[in-house]
C-alpha cells in the first residue's frame, strides 16, 4: 500500500530470508505480521515492539552479524552435533535483533523454535518459588515456566500433532501421559497443571533432543533451534532467595537445569543460537561486554567450543541508512535534524550506538 | 530689685537631648582640618621611611603599602579592613562645593530645576537637537556628510569599547612526529581538573581517562556539554579528542572539559572567532563554587526549624 523507500527491500524478497546477502547489508527488510505474532509473542526488545507498535510494521536492518550467523546455519552439517554461536558485543549494539533476524530465517526455513526469550527472567523478581515435586533439592518456577509453553505453543503450533512422546511421564498420583502421546497433550498438561509445569518443560525439551535427530526424512523430521537471550544468566549468580534466607544456585532451578542441558551438544539435528546481554544481568559490572567476563569461568567452559559473533555500532552506511529509515517515517519532526548539522550532532551524541540513536530520536 | 519670678524647671524628654544623626547627612570636614590632615600624613611618610632606611625623598606611594603591609600584618579577608596610609584627599569624601553664594543666591542660573546639568546640556544641544531624538539625530548627524567638522563635539559622548578576547592567551599549536597539528589544555569546573588534547585529521573519536566518551558520560546532558564548542565553531567531525579527567561529579567533569576543548580549539581558529565564543560564554570558567555551610544553620541556605514560641 505504501510505495516501497529506496532502502527497503521490494516485498518479493521479505518472505524468503534466504535471499538476504551482504548486498542488502545497511538495507531495511520488513517482517510479515503473522510471523510476528506467531514467533515473536515476547521475544524482541520492548522498545522494538514499541516501535512496530507506532509504525504499524516491523522492519529490521540487515546486518553482517546476522548475515554471518544465516550463512553459518546455511552451510552447518546438521547429521553432526550443533553448533554454539554466541553473540556478543557492547550495549545496545543490536545483539538480541540479530537473534531475532536469524530466528527469522530459521522460521521461514520452518524449523522447530525453542525461544528463550531473556533467561534473566528467570532467575530474578520471580513471586513463587516452590520446591520442587520431583526432586527434592529443586525449586519450580510456575509461572514462568507455563508463560513459557504458552509461547512455545503458539509459535510451533504445525509440530504439536506430529510429534510424539516416547516415554510415560507421571506427574502425580492421578495425572501420567502415555508413550506414544502428541506433544499438544504433554503441553496442555503443563499449562493447565500449574505445579508441574518446570517438570513438563524439562519432558518437553528432552523429548525434542531425542527426536530432533532422529528422521532424516519423511513426516517426523525436523531441524530444532535453540536460541537463548542472555545466556549468561546461566551461569551466573540468581537474585532469589530460599526459604533459610540463603542465595539459590543457578542448579537448583528446575528450569535453568534443564536449559544447560540443551545446551550441551550430546543431541544432533539443529543448531544452538545464543546472545549475551549485560543490561538484564544480575551482579555483573556495566563495562563487562566479552563472553570470558559475563559467561565467568564455569559458563564459559560449558559453552566451548563456540562460534563467536561480534555485533558492534551502525558503520557509516548502516547510520545513513537508519537515519534515512526515520526520516521517512516521519520520526525525526524536529526541522533541524533534516539538516547536515542536525546530522553531524546526532552522530556525535550517539556515536552511532543503535540504541541511543533510537532513544535520541525518540524525543526529536 | 527685681521681682523674682517663680523659677520653674521645665522637663524636656531625652530623646530632643539626642542628636539626629541621619538629619545632619555626611560627616562635614573643614578645609583646615584637612589640611592639617594632609600635614601629619607627609611627616609621617617621612618617619616611615627613616623606619624603613628607605630615601624619604623617593618613597612613593607603593613603598608606603609595601611598609605597612610588613609593619602592620594582618590576617583579614576584607582588604579594606586591613591598616591603611594613603593621602587625606583619598580617604577622607569630597565635599561638594557649595554651590550658592553668602546671600543664598545659587550660582547656576538652572539650579532650582534640581538637575541643572543636565538641563544646561540640553541648552547647549538644544541648537542642534532635541534630547529624546539625541541618539536618533547623532547617528543622522554622523551619516551626513561633513561630519568629521563635528566630530570633536560627538566623541564627547561616545565611549570606545574595548575588544577583550585579545586577553586570552591561546594555547600553542603543537605538532606531531607525523606532521598533526594537536593541541594541549586545561579546564577547571568546582574542584574537577580536565586536560586534553586536540589532535587534526581525526575522524571525531573522543577517548576520557582510557574509555569512550559513550561509556564515561552515559547522561546525555554531559554529551552535549562535550558537543557544544565543537558545533558552535562547526568542526565536528575534524578533531580526535584525549582527555582525562579527575575530581568532583560528572556534570563538573562534563563543564571542565568542555572548557577545555574550547580553550584547546582557540589555537585552530581566527581572531573574529575568538571574540564569537568569547561571547557565547565558551571561555569563561564558570566561578560557582559550593557555598560554605554556616555556623546556627543546616546547610548553606538552610535554617533549622522556626519556631514562634
Amino acid at each position: 500500500s505504501r510505495p516501497p523507500s529506496h532502502n527497503i527491500v521490494p516485498t518479493s524478497l521479505i518472505l524468503c530470508a534466504t535471499y538476504h546477502s551482504e548486498g542488502h547489508s545497511g538495507q531495511y527488510y520488513t517482517l510479515p505480521p503473522t510471523h510476528i505474532q506467531k514467533l515473536f509473542p515476547y521475544g524482541l526488545p520492548p522498545r522494538f515492539q514499541l516501535q512496530i507498535k507506532t509504525f504499524n510494521e516491523g522492519c529490521v536492518m540487515v546486518r553482517p552479524p546476522a548475515l554471518e550467523l544465516i550463512s553459518y546455519l546455511k552451510r552447518a552439517d546438521y547429521s553432526k552435533p550443533p553448533l554454539r554461536y554466541v553473540l556478543y558485543g557492547d550495549i545496545g549494539t543490536g545483539k538480541t535483533m540479530s537473534l531475532c533476524h536469524a530466528l527469522h530465517y530459521c522460521y521461514s526455513q520452518g524449523w522447530l523454535i525453542v525461544h528463550v526469550p531473556d533467561a534473566h527472567l528467570w532467575v530474578k523478581n520471580c513471586k513463587e518459588l516452590l520446591p520442587s515435586s520431583s526432586r527434592p533439592s529443586r525449586f519450580d518456577q510456575p509461572i514462568q515456566a507455563s508463560q513459557w509453553l504458552k509461547n512455545f505453543k503458539i509459535t510451533n503450533e504445525r509440530f504439536l500433532s506430529k510429534l510424539k512422546t516416547t516415554q510415560r511421564y507421571v506427574w502425580t498420583k492421578r495425572e501420567s501421559t502415555e508413550k506414544g502421546q502428541p506433544l499438544g497433550e504433554l503441553i496442555d498438561q503443563g499449562v493447565n497443571r500449574m505445579k508441574s509445569s518446570s517438570d513438563v518443560v524439562g519432558a518437553v525439551l528432552r523429548e525434542l533432543r531425542l527426536q530432533a535427530g532422529g528422521a532424516t526424512e519423511g513426516e517426523g523430521a525436523f531441524k530444532l533451534a535453540v536460541a537463548v537471550d542472555g545466556v549468561n544468566a546461566l551461569w551466573g549468580k540468581t537474585s532469589l532467595k530460599k526459604e533459610d534466607r540463603t542465595m539459590c544456585e543457578p542448579e537448583e532451578l528446575t528450569l535453568i537445569h534443564n536449559l544447560r542441558k540443551m545446551m550441551k551438544n550430546n543431541w544432533s539435528g539443529g543448531a544452538i543460537l545464543t546472545a549475551l546481554s549485560q543490561t538484564g544481568s544480575v551482579f555483573k559490572p556495566r563495562s563487562a561486554y566479552l563472553p570470558s567476563e559475563l559467561l565467568g569461568e564455569e559458563g564459559f567452559d560449558n559453552m566451548e567450543p563456540f562460534v563467536p559473533v561480534s555485533v558492534s555500532n551502525y558503520n557509516e552506511k548502516e547510520f545513513e541508512s537508519c537515519y534515512l529509515y526515520y526520516l521517512d517515517r516521519n520520526w525525526l519532526q524536529h526541522p533541524h535534524s533534516r539538516s547536515e548539522e542536525g546530522k553531524k550532532e546526532l552522530i556525535f551524541l550517539s556515536n552511532k550506538n543503535p540504541s541511543i540513536l533510537e532513544r535520541l530520536c525518540a524525543f526529536l | 530689685m527685681v521681682p523674682q519670678l517663680p523659677l520653674r524647671q521645665i522637663y524636656v524628654a531625652s530623646s530632643l537631648w539626642k542628636k539626629n544623626l541621619a538629619a545632619a547627612g555626611p560627616q562635614k570636614f573643614t578645609q583646615e582640618f584637612i589640611d592639617k590632615q594632609v600635614e601629619e600624613f607627609e611627616v609621617g611618610k617621612r618617619h616611615l621611611a627613616n623606619m624603613m632606611g628607605e630615601d624619604p625623598e623617593t618613597f612613593t606611594q607603593e613603598d608606603i603599602d609595601r611598609s605597612i603591609a610588613y609593619l602592620f600584618p594582618s590576617g583579614l579577608f576584607e582588604k579594606r579592613a586591613r591598616p591603611v596610609m594613603k593621602h587625606p584627599e583619598e580617604i577622607f569624601p569630597k565635599q561638594t562645593a557649595i554651590q550658592w553664594d553668602a546671600e543664598g543666591r545659587p550660582f547656576h542660573f538652572l539650579f532650582y530645576t534640581g538637575k541643572q546639568s543636565y538641563y544646561s546640556l540640553l541648552h547647549d544641544v538644544y541648537e542642534k537637537i532635541l534630547y529624546m531624538r539625541l541618539i536618533q539625530l547623532m547617528e543622522l548627524l554622523l551619516s551626513m556628510p561633513y561630519c568629521s567638522l563635528e566630530e570633536e563635539f560627538i566623541l564627547k559622548f561616545r565611549k570606545q569599547l574595548e575588544v577583550q578576547s585579545s586577553k586570552y592567551e591561546i594555547p600553542a599549536l603543537q605538532y606531531d612526529p607525523q606532521g598533526v597539528a594537536f593541541s594541549v589544555a586545561d579546564g577547571r569546573r568546582k574542584s574537577a581538573k580536565a586536560s586534553i588534547t586536540l589532535r587534526d585529521s581525526g575522524s571525531g573519536n573522543i577517548t576520557i581517562n582510557g574509555r569512550n566518551y559513550l561509556h564515561y558520560f552515559p547522561v546525555l546532558q554531559n554529551r552535549e556539554q562535550l558537543m557544544f564548542p565543537l558545533l558552535f565553531v562547526g568542526m565536528m567531525g575534524r578533531f580526535d579528542i584525549e582527555g582525562s579527567v579527575e575530581g568532583s561529579g560528572h556534570s563538573a567533569q562534563a563543564g571542565a572539559l568542555r572548557l577545555a576543548i574550547s580553550r584547546a580549539l582557540l589555537s585552530f581558529v581566527s581572531e573574529g572567532e575568538v571574540e564569537k565564543m568569547r561571547q557565547a560564554g565558551l571561555l569563561t570558567a564558570d566561578p560557582r563554587i559550593r557555598e560554605r555551610k554556616k555556623p546556627g544553620q543546616e546547610g548553606a541556605r538552610k535554617k533549622f526549624t522556626w519556631k514562634k514560641r
